[in-house]
């Protein structure tokens, strides 16, 4: 593994990490946010792994860091279209600028 | 003796569940509630008196007991604020005064007042009233009184304010609270003065005549005047003020603007003696350490007896009548104080009592209680009856109102001070005391004493002789529910007189006989008569010639005296005038365009900032990721490359 | 000599189809799209991990999001059925600030990641991770070992679950 240095990874993890920040300010449509979102959550993980195996070999905490936010993103996401399914059944799009109301 | 605690609980609970709940309760039965109260609150305190008289002092000097007493704030290790029971002569005499009137009152409202709109809230401020007074007389230190002091002085406010509806009675609670906080401020400089340099609130301290207390001062002046003749003489402001001595007695007259029983209670028999109960309280004080200031309130006190004795001759209101008339009585008692010594002196073989006055005072005050309530309180029922306070509304009231009419007849001869009603032997006692003094002050307080008889009976004959006014509506005499209270005060104004007063309060404390001087005693009842028999032969026929007669004989200072000597336009001229366009608009139009200016500038430029950043609240979560973004990115470059 | 050149050839793929996929999911049009790019981002991640010798978080990586998250996604799209989003100035404001402070953010992590002098890289161990000790350590309760979290998440995602069932139920 030396021969791929630590900061490669974070550099790509970096990159993920900002082009999902860039969706999620331009994207309109509520699941395109989301998809966004899932890019950043996705960088984190691989920060925790790389750090893991790199910084802290004998250790697993960041490995399982990692697995229990997997499991989380798993569950947001779950919730989350749910949510919007329940908005598309409201208001019949799932258009960012159109949520203008909690409830009618 | 700690029960006594309960004399100030029974009125506040009054207060409170009357205040609370007293929408719920219909007026009968809050009225009742009160009374009841307050009658046990009555029971209370004559046993209390009873037991305190009944207890022998130690070498026949009545003892000063302090049943209660907790430490309130603390603020040096001499200087703190205690809150607690004073018993003595006087404050034991005052309870008895204040629950007696009191009780009195209550019952008498239960029919004047029927059917009014706020009966509860009226018998809620009763007990209110009777609380703050009861805590007033019994308060341990100079302090708590002034807490009382101040409550006694909303209570006033409300109570004359009752009629909330009428513009001058809300005028007239203004004027009451504004002229006597003016005061109290006054009060409150010399507590503060006279705390600084004793390092003590507490009144046994204060008048136990120890040197040592008031060493701190000596030597100490102020614009000419010693810095604790000043105290003394500011504490005395915050009487006057109270006691509506001349210059600020402008709001009593105006306080009969509340309900007639008020009046009976609050400004006749209990908080307008008040400041007489406090000079008395410092009497140790005044008298070792500033004579020169007792000596002035005892010339204040005289100018102020004889000024509103003037003012009473000429006006037309009833109620305006026995108001001057008070002031008037005040004036008396503090010049009884005033001009008072204290303790027993051997002199040529006879034994004098120097202390008379102040034994006078009291004895005045509790005289004056009686019958002045039951003055006010047959007013009020002709009042009730006649529909107006005005003299020229009655006449011939004597057949319609015979219980009225023999009870004001008794509260007459009472002021006046003829024998053997409590007034001739307690306004003797004063004149006496005056004349120890100075005789010149002697002659004057019997000629005020002659004004006195002339304007009550003027009032006398007004009412319930001369032409009966035309009336669309039948006269009666008042329910039995205020008849009753006044047969009641008839009673103790007739016997009070033989209560050997001295035996009870003293300046020192020591027991004594009271002689009457019949010098004295003498030209007093000669000259009463000679004044009654100068009022009969004015106002009994009911002729309006020969009064009118009298007044153009006097001319200006009649016309004068009819507007309380122009004191009120002094007031206006000087608040108004001076204060308000000199003063108080400059300042107004400050805070009006500078203040207010710079508050409304702040508005502004906050208004424009906003406006100039409200493009940035969209409320889109997008935009604010953004802008999160951008500052995140922004504190990382300064925390980077900083 | 050979497997690390390959090694270092795989790294590199697995890098590059992580940056241009992610970029991709954001920028395009189609949203159906964006979600499958989103998937092959997913699958350079799984990569990754097993690059890593991670053979289970890449494992478990390819079954929660390949398997069930991207599913969702594609079904919900479907669902709301709004295929394209619907047109918008391409560049407006937003999106320039967004995309240079974007560029701008990832210029500092950069710079911050590469000059940063790093705390005693250990060389990595290569060995794979013992399945035996995942599991005790998940079913542990020693320290260093997570049944609570386990159990936690469990709950979690049975909340998520009847919540989702719930927001998203038919309402008559």
């Amino acid at each position: 593994m030396e021969l791929i240095p630590m900061e490669y990874y974070l550099v790509v993890s970096s990159i993920m990490f900002f082009a999902g920040i860039y969706g999620f300010i331009t994207r309109k449509n509520l699941i395109a946010v989301l998809i966004s979102v899932e890019l950043v959550l996705t960088s984190t993980d691989i920060n925790f792994a790389v750090f893991n195996r790199f910084l802290f070999p004998g250790h697993l905490e960041g490995m399982f860091f990692t697995l229990f936010s997997i499991g989380i993103s798993a569950a947001e996401t779950a919730v989350a279209i749910a949510i919007i399914i329940n908005i598309y059944r409201n208001i019949k799009n799932v258009e960012v600028r159109n949520l203008k109301k909690l409830k009618d | 003796m700690e029960y006594t605690l309960f004399i100030l609980i029974l009125p506040l609970i009054g207060f409170l569940s009357l205040g609370l709940l007293g929408t719920r309760l219909k007026g009968k039965t809050a009225g009742y509630v009160g009374t009841a109260l307050l009658a046990a609150t009555a029971i209370l305190a004559y046993i209390t008196a009873w037991q305190y008289f009944s207890t022998p002092g130690v070498d026949g000097i009545r003892p000063t007991l302090i049943p209660l007493n907790w430490e309130w704030m603390r603020f040096t290790e001499h200087l703190h604020i205690d809150l607690g029971i004073l018993l003595d002569p006087i404050s034991v005499m005052m309870l008895v005064v204040i629950s007696t009137v009191s009780l009195m009152v209550h019952i008498y409202s239960l029919g004047y007042m029927e059917g009014e709109k706020g009966f509860q809230r009226y018998y809620a401020f009763l007990g209110l009233f009777t609380f703050s007074m009861c805590g007033l007389v019994v308060a341990t230190n100079i302090f708590q009184m002034y807490i009382f002091w101040e409550l006694v002085g909303v209570s006033s406010y409300l109570l004359i304010g009752f009629y909330y509806t009428k513009p001058e009675a809300v005028a007239a609670s203004k004027k009451a609270f504004i002229v006597t906080r003016f005061a109290d401020m006054f009060f409150l400089i010399g507590i503060l003065l006279l705390s600084y340099f004793t390092k003590t609130f507490d009144f046994g301290l204060l008048c136990s005549g120890e040197e040592n207390l008031f060493a701190s001062a000596a030597g100490k002046t102020f614009m000419g005047g010693a810095v604790l003749s000043w105290a003394m003489a500011l504490i005395f402001i915050g009487a006057a003020g109270k006691s509506a001595m001349f210059p600020l007695h402008i709001w009593l007259p105006d306080a009969m603007e509340g309900p007639t029983p008020v009046s009976a209670l609050i400004h006749a028999a209990t908080m307008v003696v008040a400041g007489v109960y406090l000079v008395a309280r410092l009497f140790p004080v005044y008298y070792f350490f500033t004579p020169e200031v007792l000596h002035g309130i005892a010339y204040v006190a005289a100018f102020t007896a004889l000024y509103a004795a003037i003012v009473a001759c000429v006006q037309t209101d009833i109620k305006r009548v026995l108001a001057f008339s008070t002031i008037s009585q005040i004036g008396f008692m503090l010049v009884a104080l005033g001009v008072s010594g204290m303790g027993t002196v051997e002199a040529n073989g006879l034994e004098s009592h120097e202390g008379l006055g102040y034994m006078a005072s009291m004895f005045h005050l509790f005289t004056h209680a009686m019958f002045k309530a039951l003055l006010f309180m047959g007013a009020g029922a002709i009042i009730h009856t006649v529909h107006s306070n005005e003299m020229s509304r009655m006449g011939g009231l004597r057949k319609q109102m015979p219980i009225t009419h023999i009870t004001f007849l008794v509260a007459c001869l009472a002021i006046a001070g003829i024998p053997p009603f409590s007034g001739f032997f307690s306004k003797d006692e004063i004149l006496t005391a005056t004349f120890m003094f100075k005789p010149w002050l002697g002659v004057t307080m019997t000629f005020i004493a002659a004004l006195t008889a002339f304007y009550m009976f003027r009032l006398y004959y007004n009412i319930f002789w001369g032409k009966p006014a035309q009336h669309d509506h039948p006269l009666h005499e008042a329910p039995s529910s205020m008849t009753s209270p006044l047969v009641f005060l008839a009673l103790v104004t007739v016997v009070a007189g033989f209560i050997p007063f001295g035996k009870f309060v003293s300046s020192t404390g020591a027991a004594y006989i009271i002689h009457l001087d019949w010098k004295v005693a003498l030209t007093s009842v000669i000259i009463a008569l000679v004044s009654i028999f100068i009022a009969w032969k004015l106002y009994c026929k009911g002729s309006s010639k020969v009064p009118d007669k009298v007044a153009g004989f006097f001319g200006p200072l009649y016309t004068a005296a009819k507007h309380r000597f122009y004191i009120d336009e002094v007031y206006q001229f000087i608040t108004h005038k001076i204060i308000f366009r000199c003063i108080s608009q400059p300042l107004a139009w400050f805070d009006r365009h500078v203040i207010d200016g710079i508050l409304n500038g702040i508005a502004w430029i906050t208004c424009r900032g906003s406006l100039a950043f409200r493009w940035m609240q969209t409320g889109q979560l997008q935009s604010y990721a953004l802008l999160l973004l951008c500052g995140c990115l922004l504190l990382l470059c300064i925390g980077l490359f900083r | 000599m050979q497997d690390a050149i390959l090694l270092k050839i795989v790294f590199y793929f697995l890098a590059a189809a992580i940056a241009v996929f992610s970029v991709m999911a954001v920028t395009t049009r189609r949203i159906l799209r964006a979600a499958t790019y989103l998937l092959f981002v997913l699958f350079a991640t799984a990569g990754l991990y097993f690059f890593l010798n991670y053979s289970f978080l890449g494992a478990v990586q390819l079954m929660v999001y390949a398997g069930g998250v991207i599913i969702l996604y594609v079904f919900s799209i479907l669902l709301t059925s709004t295929d394209k989003e619907s047109p918008s100035p391409l560049f407006s404001l937003r999106r320039w600030i967004a995309m240079i402070a974007s560029i701008g953010g990832i210029c500092l992590v950069a710079f911050l990641v590469l000059t940063n002098v790093w705390p005693e890289v250990h060389a990595p161990a290569t060995d794979e991770v013992n399945m035996k000790l995942i599991g005790h350590t998940l079913m542990g309760t020693e320290k260093g070992q997570y049944l609570l979290p386990f159990e936690l998440m469990s709950v979690l995602l049975l909340a998520c679950m009847v919540g989702g069932i719930l927001i998203a139920r038919k309402r008559s």
